[in-house]
């Protein structure tokens, strides 16, 4: 008999079944996050399923992040309803400016190695950079999971990624994930999981995995899982909510699909609108005129993406005339450390937009909306016409300090090229 | 509940049809209720479906067909369109899932010789082309899947069985 994945040691572990990919198991879920954006839904079908007290409470988190704050009475509702429903059924709540459920759910030590924790969001695939078997789920689902604790998943076909050597200076994870996605295009990696291996794993830290785990989504895929090792286990440290066992892969493993990424050789590099696929190198795309510059995101709104961003902008002499830079921490931990390392009066000084930590302008539900024909340059994760909230926006999606690097030029430039 | 197989009109879309394109993620701020929702679908890809859309009217689409966001208004609007089946040359697995626990009935088949307006007849395993003659085979769905669209949904399901039930997985 071969050896197992991640995904298959992960989902045999939470089924009580000797599974491989292709069966289908029923899974007791370690944890489920809903949000402000799903989980209404959820409990109309909670309540029409019949529900009244959830499985265990203690398995379940909201987060009121897409609506960060409320832009509208019906978005008020929404939440008023969560925290009704979060307050009477024991279940705890992330309130409004507290961030984005993803980034929380790592913060929090939620997402554990060799857990398998789902989101009513398709980003829970980030959840996977900490050896979490994380994927994303509709509303209905979620009730489900209210109902009985369980959700059923097919065990998926793995791909491993063989990343090897380093990245090289100006060149960052989100231009790795892209590359992938260059590769794999939006639907290669459907139904499959992703599993990161080689020796470029260990040149990556936490953060930096989080954003290579977060876009895996975007090929398609229903996880995007790193072994875990001293890096996972140091972020860990002090955030575990419990006793984990990290899964490891066995080296007999089956893989449906293998592909190599040499960290370096890559460059800095863009998705054009409106694909996540249409990557380019940024070097071609140089010039492109830029009005609208937003750094944030469960893909691009950590501590250290606010640092390259500044360090770029600092380098360059501050943001060019007309262009607006937006700036939306993912959590208020992110936003802290900002405040206490001087990063956010950087970004004041610079003329920055400082917006709720959450969502933000990611999906046009809350925050600054671009307007008619405005190009936009994006740390987040998709780039969709009308994703914004404007369909007549135009959005690129680059590195934190690709993204810097627009924003001191007004176009596209080469953030390797700033500060020589 | 529906039955199939029904008769329907073919209203066909390319590949990489994300959610936000079936519905903007901005249209749920204001009501999740599938009847409102309607009035917006397809809004920023093609602005005249939403007037034209019938009762009976099936989705046709290349592949990856619901990418991007999780977000269920995108099946839940489509079936408040009047709409109860997609057929594309491949999901995303969110909107596979949704579609599943809402009754909408999604199959997998080769999609690339149905024109818009075609009349199909639509059930799961196989989809006939009345414009063309032609017979297509659709890929089986799971067990748990079928139990889940027989009960009408996840819904019903769970108030049939109360919970997931082994036997069917």
């Amino acid at each position: 008999m071969p050896g197992k994945t991640i995904s298959e040691k992960i989902l045999s572990a939470k089924s009580g079944v000797d599974a491989c990919a292709g069966d289908v198991v029923i899974c007791h879920v370690d944890c489920a996050l809903g949000t402000d954006g799903s989980t209404p839904m959820a409990l109309d079908y909670f309540a029409a399923m019949g529900g009244e007290r959830v499985d265990d409470a203690r398995r379940m988190v909201f987060a009121l992040d897409h609506y960060a704050p409320a832009p509208s009475r019906a978005t008020a509702a929404l939440h008023q309803r969560m925290r009704e429903f979060a307050a009477r059924q024991g279940i705890a709540l992330w309130d409004v400016g507290e961030g984005i459920g993803h980034q929380l759910m790592v913060e929090s030590g939620r997402a554990l190695p060799g857990g398998l924790v789902v989101g009513a969001d398709s980003h829970a695939v980030t959840y996977g950079a900490l050896n979490c078997f994380g994927t994303g789920i509709g509303s209905s689902d979620l009730a489900a999971i209210f109902m009985s604790g369980e959700i059923w998943l097919r065990v998926p076909e793995s791909i491993r990624v063989n990343l090897t050597g380093h990245l090289p200076a100006g060149v960052y994870p989100k231009d790795a994930a892209l590359e992938l996605a260059r590769q794999l295009g939006a639907d290669g990696a459907t139904y499959q999981a992703i599993e990161f291996a080689g020796d470029g794993v260990a040149t990556l830290d936490l953060e930096d995995r989080l954003v290579l785990s977060n876009l895996t989504v975007e090929m398609g895929a229903k996880a995007g899982l790193f072994p875990a090792d001293s890096r996972t286990f140091d972020y860990l440290e002090g955030r575990a909510r419990g006793p984990f066992e990290a899964a490891t892969a066995d080296r007999d493993a089956s893989y449906c699909r293998e592909i190599a990424i040499a960290l370096d050789g890559l460059t800095p590099a863009v998705a054009l609108p409106h694909q996540v696929d249409r990557v380019e190198t940024v070097e071609r795309a140089a010039g492109t005129p830029i009005q609208m510059v937003y750094l944030g995101t469960c893909t691009g709104g950590r501590a250290r993406d606010f640092h390259q961003a500044r360090d770029v902008l600092r380098a360059a002499g501050g943001v060019a005339p007309g262009v607006q830079l937006v700036v939306t921490p993912a959590s208020r931990e992110v936003l802290e450390t900002l405040a206490r390392d001087g990063t956010l009066a950087d970004f004041i000084a610079m003329g920055a937009v400082i917006g709720t930590p959450g969502c933000g302008s990611c999906c046009g539900t809350c925050g600054a909306i671009p307007g008619d024909d405005v190009n936009v340059i994006s740390t987040a994760n998709r780039n969709f016409q009308g994703r914004m909230g404007n369909g007549s926006a135009s959005i690129y999606l680059a590195s934190p300090a690709s993204c810097a690097a627009a924003a001191a030029r007004g176009a596209i430039a080469d953030p390797r090229e700033i500060g020589r | 509940m529906t039955a199939f197989p029904f008769e329907g009109r073919a209203r066909v879309f390319g590949d990489d049809i994300n959610t936000d394109y079936i519905i903007a993620s901005r249209r749920k701020r204001e009501s999740l209720d599938p009847q409102v929702l309607r009035q917006y679908l397809f809004e920023e890809i093609d602005a005249g479906f939403a007037r034209s859309v019938q009762p009976g009217d099936v989705i046709v689409a290349g592949s990856n067909f619901g990418c991007g966001s999780a977000m269920e208004v995108a099946v839940t609007a489509v079936l408040g369109g009047g709409i109860r089946a997609v057929l594309a040359r491949g999901f995303s697995r969110t909107y596979y899932r949704n579609a599943v626990n809402n009754g909408l009935l999604p199959l997998v088949c080769d999609t690339r010789r149905i024109a818009e307006g075609d009349r199909l007849t639509v059930e799961a395993g196989l989809v006939r082309n009345l414009s063309t003659g032609e017979a297509m085979a659709t890929e089986p769905l799971p067990a748990i899947m079928l139990d889940i669209i027989g009960a009408g949904g996840l819904v019903a399901y769970f108030r049939k069985y109360g919970r997931f039930r082994v036997g069917s997985a």
